[in-house]
């Protein structure tokens, strides 16, 4: 109990009492004249977001992108940690998981970056497409780049747990499918997917809460049109000095992953993770 | 059970995941020998003058600083209290043991730009103005987490037994502790540390609203690549740091047979 102590009191004092501030935060308001904190309680901020077009469209689009990085990775990830679990040996196995966790680990700024030395201007991209003859693809700082680079960034948190959910599926359950005749696409279909989903949507919270958050990938390779949740929250507490309504509008993305993991624990994700 | 073509289409595709995953990464480390200080490919000759030029930048020079002080005082800070934690709960029985678990990994789960600002309006509620330490603290909260899956993840593979053998022989606690128990999960709390430090090194979105005016050298980055400018310095500061975020967790990796570095960056 003693040891518990210390790490418990600092998760209260310091991570638990913030977190309950910035809820009370968001019924906060400020001076617009002095930009200072009034701690006046009101729905204002909340209001506001529900009112005004543009917070649903902010909050449309960081969805949309969210989902479309999710499924992206899901289906990149998924024939990746097929081959991984089920047809590699087993020293090919821990070569492809040290080649996914190094990228993992890398600075997640440098990634980012690299990708704006590839998808600009004069770029690698550009001239492989004039290398193979193609007009130049030009999509630096647009939310295709973004959708791209945050595809990128977050393969692996999608590989790994599809990889683990895929190795766990028993291989009795594979020869009984095929011994009752079924056609390989249709054991793969039929037994090896409905097992491995809880892997996918395990890696599915990792892709969708990143890209809810994040707001550095649209401010690097983003263009005018690619403002995420997280760009209006870093604006007001950087440049607006809004603070309340940025803790009202941190509470979106909470408020989505909450029913997320509703969903998908319903799915059984939290075993798998 | 697959075909000849599925396992050559498969084959394929993870060479081209492979390809995908390793030639941003591979590029930068060519982009910080560029001659040119525009960054367009290819690259017009290879030169070794912007490493002498980024390590006599003073600013660089102040941001490294500042990170390793962070990155060393966090590790710290989450090393104690990370391994108390895990301590306590391998030996707590009551039914709060899930919840307290659960609190412990919050902040993996939650976006970090939610600790951020609830940090930030914390230390502003308290009138605590922003500066190294605030920073530490930022960090010392998501790097717990690794200390902790880290050292519960051995003591849950550590036999009972062996303790047992100790204190039937006469050991005392004290005994147990430093002759057993501490040796036993030594090397897991060295990977949790190394781990600790590659995350807060890179941190970025938590520091944001957690640093001053001050910058770390994830904030300089950030702040470069933002302007535009001193873009070849860019290159080989990125290179170093993706240099000092992989050399831990390789060395972590071969202390724990890989188990704890295969999901913790979520802390971001």
């Amino acid at each position: 109990m003693l040891l518990l102590t210390p790490p418990l009191a600092w998760f209260v004092v310091v991570y638990f009492a913030s977190l309950v501030l910035l809820l009370v935060t968001a019924f906060w308001t400020t001076n617009p004249f002095t930009t200072q904190i009034v701690q006046f309680w009101n729905t204002d901020n909340f209001q506001r977001l529900i009112n005004e077009p543009t917070y649903h469209a902010i909050i449309g689009r960081t969805v949309l992108i969210a989902s479309l990085v999710t499924i992206t990775d899901a289906v990149l990830a998924f024939p990746f940690a097929y081959f991984m679990a089920r047809v590699a040996s087993r020293r090919i196995q821990t070569l492809l998981f040290a080649a996914v966790l190094l990228p993992l680990w890398a600075s997640y700024l440098a990634r980012v970056y690299a990708w704006i030395l590839i998808l600009n201007h004069s770029g690698v991209l550009n001239w492989s497409m004039h290398l193979v003859g193609l007009p130049p693809a030009n999509i630096g700082y647009t939310n295709i780049a973004m959708w791209i680079v945050f595809s990128y960034i977050w393969l692996p948190f999608m590989i790994i747990p599809t990889y683990a959910a895929l190795e766990r599926v028993p291989e009795s359950l594979i020869e009984a499918a095929t011994d009752l005749g079924a056609r390989r696409w249709q054991t793969v279909r039929d037994v090896v997917l409905p097992l491995a989903l809880p892997g996918v949507v395990a890696g599915s919270i990792f892709t969708f809460s990143l890209t809810l958050g994040d707001f550095i990938t649209p401010i690097l390779v983003g263009g005018a049109g690619s403002t995420l949740i997280g760009n209006v929250v870093y604006d007001n507490v950087g440049i607006a000095n809004n603070v309340p309504f940025a803790a009202a509008l941190a509470t979106v993305p909470v408020a989505i992953m909450a029913v997320y993991l509703l969903i998908a624990q319903r799915l059984g994700a939290f075993r798998a993770l | 059970m697959e075909g000849l073509w599925t396992r050559i289409a498969l084959r394929l595709w993870v060479a081209l995941i492979l390809l995908f995953l390793f030639t941003p990464i591979a590029l930068i480390f060519v982009y910080a020998f560029n001659t040119s200080n525009i960054q367009s490919w290819p690259i017009p000759g290879f030169t070794l003058k912007w490493f002498t030029s980024t390590w006599n930048d003073p600013d660089v020079r102040r941001s490294l600083a500042l990170s390793l002080q962070v990155g060393l005082g966090a590790t710290a800070l989450a090393l104690v209290l990370g391994s108390c934690a895990a301590f306590a709960i391998h030996r707590m029985t009551w039914f709060g043991r899930e919840f307290v678990s659960l609190m412990f990994v919050l902040p993996l789960a939650l976006p970090g730009i939610v600790t951020g600002i609830a940090l930030n309006a914390a230390f502003s509620f308290g009138g605590i103005s922003l500066s190294t330490l605030t920073i530490v603290v930022g960090h010392t909260t998501f790097c717990i987490v690794v200390v902790y899956n880290n050292v519960l993840a051995r003591l849950r593979r550590t036999q009972g037994s062996l303790i047992e053998a100790a204190m039937d022989l006469g050991a005392n606690g004290f005994q147990v502790l430093r002759d057993i128990t501490l040796p036993l999960i030594s090397t897991a709390v060295v990977a949790g540390a190394m781990l600790a430090f590659a995350l807060s090194f890179d941190e970025v979105i938590v520091t944001t609203f957690t640093a001053g005016a001050q910058n770390t050298l994830p904030l300089w980055i950030f702040g470069a690549i933002r302007l535009g400018q001193r873009l070849p310095e860019v290159n080989v500061v990125v290179s170093f740091v993706i240099l000092v975020t992989i050399i831990p967790v390789v060395i972590a990796a071969r202390l724990t047979g890989g188990g704890g570095t295969a999901r913790v960056p979520a802390a971001r």
